[in-house]
């Protein structure tokens, strides 16, 4: 086991243990590559923790994790999970795309689709329907 | 007897006394590239070649308007012996848009996306790598991590970045 594997021991033992689907560990040029679909929105949160523990604010950049959640799938609700600010619905997947509507922090609304990881078709309880930003919305369980 | 002997040669004889003057009075394909060279003198980028009297016309213009006015000047020249003209020239794409010119890939577009939400910092991408650069709350970190990483970079280097 390299010393890269050996720092992030917790972490790699965790995806094994937590029903990570798809999960692959690989390094490359000192970089530590985690990628794998979690079984829920509360295990790629786990895994973030642990990461965050070990190497405080993701400074060091010996790591590079892409966890999808298994939930998040066409028909879903999903949270928004922005810091405090209303989440922009877009006509497009893209942030230079016109905003054609907003989702309130907190709000629950529907995954109707993907237009590729990064951008989410959402549609508002108000039949707002456009792109969001995947790293805002969570499923919920 | 003597005349049947004779009649093949005398048809050839003929013939070729028909077919001389014919083939004399038709301009050669040298002829007429040279008619067709001063007819596509005004368009530079346009070459023609011409074989049996067919011209075909190649290369680049940037308009439709002046790939037509070559193929009809062309065409005009069917007096000089110009049979038909195939008309092989590409017309130059209008230039992309200004915001999509500058190299802008995938990822680069991806951090430009995961970064929009986060006015302190900045980040550039080379070979695969992400540079993030500035001030950030610590609650934010995590987010700004994960959206960069899900962009598949080889790495994400925030070693630079003051947490707040």
């Amino acid at each position: 086991m390299s010393a890269l594997q050996d720092k992030y021991k917790e972490l790699i033992d965790t995806v094994n243990a937590s029903g990570v689907t798809g999960a692959q560990i690989n390094e490359t040029d000192g970089v530590l590559h985690i990628t794998g679909t979690a079984p829920s929105a509360d295990v790629k949160n786990k895994l973030w923790d642990i990461y965050g523990k070990i190497d405080p604010n993701f400074l060091t950049g010996d790591v590079v994790m892409n966890v999808n959640v298994a939930t998040a799938v066409a028909g879903a609700k999903v949270k928004v999970v922005t810091d405090s600010t209303n989440l922009n619905i877009r006509k497009g997947p893209g942030t230079d795309q016109p905003i054609v509507g907003k989702a309130a922090h907190g709000e629950v609304i529907t995954l109707v689709g993907k237009a590729n990881d990064q951008w989410w078709l959402v549609r508002t309880n108000d039949g707002e329907e456009g792109y969001s930003y995947s790293q805002y919305l969570t499923p919920v369980e | 007897m003597l005349l049947k002997k004779m009649l093949p040669a005398f048809i050839m004889a003929t013939a070729l006394a028909v077919s001389l003057p014919s083939c004399k009075s038709k301009p050669s394909d040298a002829d007429i590239q040279t008619k067709v060279q001063t007819a596509i003198a005004a368009t530079p980028g346009v070459s023609a070649d011409v074989k049996d009297g067919v011209v075909t016309l190649s290369g680049l213009v940037s308009s439709d308007a002046e790939k037509t006015a070559v193929e009809t000047a062309v065409n005009n020249l069917k007096e000089s012996g110009v049979k038909s003209v195939v008309d092989n020239i590409e017309v130059e794409a209008a230039p992309a848009p200004a915001a999509v010119a500058p190299a802008a890939d995938a990822l680069s577009q991806g951090v430009a996306d995961a970064t929009k939400d986060f006015p302190g910092i900045t980040a550039t991408v080379a070979d695969g790598v992400i540079t993030v650069t500035g001030e950030i709350e610590k609650s934010k970190v995590q987010t700004l991590k994960a959206s960069l990483d899900a962009l598949n970079p080889k790495k994400t280097d925030m070693s630079q970045v003051k947490v707040k």
